[in-house]
């Protein structure tokens, strides 16, 4: 009986003690020392929300680099989360791949593999600089740009590996179609 | 595979190894109550909680009163759990009213918090409110954590114990665990982790004005009709709180559904090395408490070299095997450049490429940790098998913080009685002789996880419109996705093949008796063994002593793992995975 009340008590005082001071010292924290970070690293363009740094958006048509294929709610859903899960023998995997070659694929050259697939957050904000100098062709000629100028616009948005060993290089597509659109004026 | 890739994996197993030992003779002082820098903070907060709670810290306690607090401890906390989900709407600190959690639904989630697994069968993001996920959830992933650590503990005394009857006081240890360990640990590497991006307020979703709006056929009542979609709306949070005490305690419950794949988990590649090795940091640093606790840091040392070996041999299989391009796939280039990683990138994000989510699925399987930064259902064969391996040999490749020492130490009850059959003497271990009683209690504890996975697993495969209709995944991938959740749950991971629809009646119970066997079933031989070790006489090291710290006994204790493993789970693995690699090379899809 008195482990019982002890364990009740316990219980008691460190869940609130964990549940509810510490996270909400951390968030006066963060807040505090990080608040652009702490709240999702959103981009203000004209006092709207146009999204968020991290957070990936769709992007359809010639004129736009496309995002990766998403399986969040109908794409992109930022409420739903989440990888496709297909197995690499789902036969609804392969079509879908096969679908989105078609819908991708610039003459005879082979599309990069991250642009078929679907990512494991379905929020992926980026692609691969390969599946970036892809597309440039598309969207040069979309845009009646020179590929030279286009191909450039790439190469200032590849994010090198971070402290030039961590992780992969890669292309923010949100940031790189703002600078796309506004070389368009 | 690249250099690149190899190199972040060298660092990471460097780092990891660099923080063990200052880590691991910290905690030996924390928990033989020595002075340790943070006492003149922490000792007035620990004896407050002491006087709340009237819990005598110098009260020692038998075997069966440890047993005794945890499993009383973890009803209370699991009760807490169901409670706040049942009422969630009621309660505050609910800015998108989301409704109450359904009863199974809720029954599995406090059963897999409470016992360390965090298997989730729901969308949190649209499921859980800010205060079940602080209150309710980020407070389990405390507990347990601690909980383990705990028992780690007391299972160390009870080897370097003599002729005592006693294994220390739950209640200090679990204390300890969390304000001198995982506290301190978790609030610098919360902050890190915001610096990073991840994010941290208690918001409402916030509703981002696209810049380009999509035009996307939505289906409504049955019917297509295309909609335009002017906005995203992005689900906030306080995450990186939750985030550093999810990753350090080996819990892996994602604070959103796409768990550390999601940016605001874990946006950089930097946050993910720092949520790979804080998965390592305490299991690696035990090993060395191990040592240091028994006056042996040799034998601690011969330990991790075990652990070592299989997780090289993990991760170098599922490197290799994600880097690998999909046969079945045409038009579509899958070759490692310098601009881009190629590979199986199906459920894998770019700034992570393979070797980064290779190297995460297999620390995240080696601990008990669960939490993903890419699917593994949609892992190749032989990528995916690496997880699933792990997850099967028991979790002591490292393993949970706690659960996966004292399981390790399990293995080398049964490593060191194999030897002494060999030689024909009473094995002895650290000067405990172990007779009849010891090796029947650590048989029973490798019997009861294999007799939940395969059991479970066969039930769910041979009764129909049970377990196969939740299958996503067709052929022999189904199967794979089965053992996986059963594994899983067993193993208290909290991973899974996630294609599997497991939020069915029979799964959200069946999954939850298969944690929670796996944890308190598994834990009471465990901490009676332990106890049994305290009691015994030690007898001095002799010439015929097997020893326990050289490279020999490493290979001796990996060699067991294996082949317990191997013998008991092989031919469901060919079943599964090592048939679906066969038929995906013959062109098979299904």
């Amino acid at each position: 009986m008195k482990q019982l009340r002890t364990a009740v008590l316990y219980t008691i005082i460190s869940a609130v003690f964990l549940g509810i001071a510490y996270p909400l010292v951390i968030t006066a924290l963060a807040q505090w020392i990080f608040p652009k970070q702490a709240n999702g690293s959103l981009i203000v363009r004209n006092g709207q929300v146009i999204g968020s740094q991290l957070i990936g958006q769709d992007f359809s048509g010639p004129g736009y680099f496309h995002s990766r294929p998403s399986a969040a709610g109908d794409g992109y859903d930022a409420e739903a989360s989440g990888g496709s899960n297909l197995a690499p023998t789902n036969s609804i995997l392969i079509q879908q791949v096969e679908q989105r070659v078609a819908a991708e694929q610039v003459g005879t050259a082979k599309v990069p593999v991250d642009l078929v697939t679907a990512s494991a957050s379905g929020l992926d904000p980026d692609i691969t600089p390969a599946a970036a100098y892809y597309q440039a062709p598309r969207v040069a000629k979309a845009r009646h740009l020179p590929l030279v100028a286009v191909r450039k616009l790439i190469a200032q948005h590849i994010t090198p590996r971070q402290f030039g060993l961590l992780g992969e290089p890669r292309v923010n597509v949100l940031d790189l179609n703002m600078s796309l659109d506004q070389m368009h004026y | 595979m690249t250099a690149n890739g190899w190199l972040q994996i060298a660092v990471f197993i460097s780092a990891v190894l660099l923080c063990a030992r200052p880590l691991g003779v910290y905690m030996a002082a924390v928990f033989e109550r020595r002075r340790t820098w943070l006492d003149p903070v922490l000792v007035p907060v620990e004896r407050l909680l002491y006087r709340c709670t009237s819990v005598s810290p110098e009260e020692e306690m038998r075997w069966t009163g440890y047993a005794g607090s945890m499993l009383i401890f973890s009803a209370v906390t699991l009760l807490l759990t169901y409670l706040i989900e049942r009422l969630q709407q009621f309660l505050p600190l609910n800015p998108q009213h989301l409704g109450a959690v359904s009863p199974f639904l809720a029954w599995n989630t406090a059963v897999s918090f409470t016992t360390n697994t965090n298997w989730q069968a729901y969308t949190p993001e649209s499921t859980m409110s800010y205060l079940t996920q602080m209150l309710g959830l980020a407070t389990h992933n405390f507990w347990s954590a601690a909980v383990g650590i705990a028992l780690a503990i007391a299972f160390i005394r009870g080897i370097a114990r003599k002729e005592m009857k006693t294994l220390g006081n739950f209640w200090v240890d679990m204390t300890r665990a969390i304000l001198w360990v995982l506290l301190p640990i978790c609030v610098v590497f919360a902050l890190v982790l915001t610096s990073q991006g991840v994010i941290q307020n208690l918001k409402p979703y916030t509703v981002a004005h696209m810049v380009r709006p999509q035009t996307r056929a939505k289906t409504v009542n049955g019917k297509a009709a295309p909609t335009a979609a002017l906005t995203q709306t992005i689900a906030q949070g306080p995450v990186a709180s939750q985030e550093a005490i999810k990753m350090l305690g080996t819990n892996g419950g994602g604070f959103f559904n796409a768990n550390s794949a999601h940016p605001f988990e874990n946006p950089t590649p930097l946050t993910n090395m720092l949520e790979m090795m804080a998965m390592f940091l305490i299991p690696a640093g035990l090993t060395v408490t191990l040592g240091e606790m028994t006056g042996s840091p040799r034998h601690g040392r011969a330990v991790l070299g075990a652990m070592l070996i299989l997780w090289l041999i993990g991760v170098t299989v599922c490197y290799w095997a994600e880097s690998q391009p999909n046969p079945l796939f045409h038009g579509v280039n899958q070759q490692t450049t310098a601009l881009q990683a190629g590979g199986n990138m199906e459920g894998k994000e770019v700034r992570f490429g393979i070797a980064d989510s290779a190297l995460f699925a297999t620390v995240t399987t080696d601990s008990s940790c669960g939490a993903v930064n890419s699917m593994h259902d949609s892992y190749m064969p032989l990528g995916g098998i690496v997880p699933l391996t792990n997850i099967m040999l028991g979790e002591v490749v490292f393993g949970g913080v706690g659960s996966g020492l004292y399981g390790m130490l399990i293995f080398v009850i049964v490593a060191v009685f194999i030897a002494g059959l060999m030689v024909g003497r009473t094995p002895e271990y650290l000067g405990n002789k172990i007779q009849a009683y010891d090796v029947q209690m650590a048989m029973l504890y490798l019997l009861i996880f294999p007799l939940i996975i395969l059991g479970f697993s066969a039930v769910a495969v041979l009764t129909p419109h049970l377990g196969l209709p939740g299958i996503t995944n067709p052929g022999p991938h189904g199967l794979s996705q089965i053992l996986y959740a059963y594994s899983s749950a067993a193993g208290n991971n909290g991973s899974a093949f996630a294609g599997l629809n497991a939020n069915t009646p029979w799964y959200n119970l069946s999954l939850g008796f298969a944690m929670f066997i796996g944890r308190f079933l598994m834990i009471v031989p465990m901490l009676a063994l332990a106890g049994s070790l305290a009691a015994k006489k030690k007898v001095p090291e002799s010439s015929g002593t097997f020893p326990v710290t050289t490279p020999l006994f490493t290979v001796l204790l990996t060699s067991v793992i294996v082949i317990v493993g191997a013998l008991t789970f092989f031919p469901a693995l060919s079943l599964g995975p090592i048939l679906e690699h066969l038929l995906l090379h013959a062109g098979h899809s299904f």
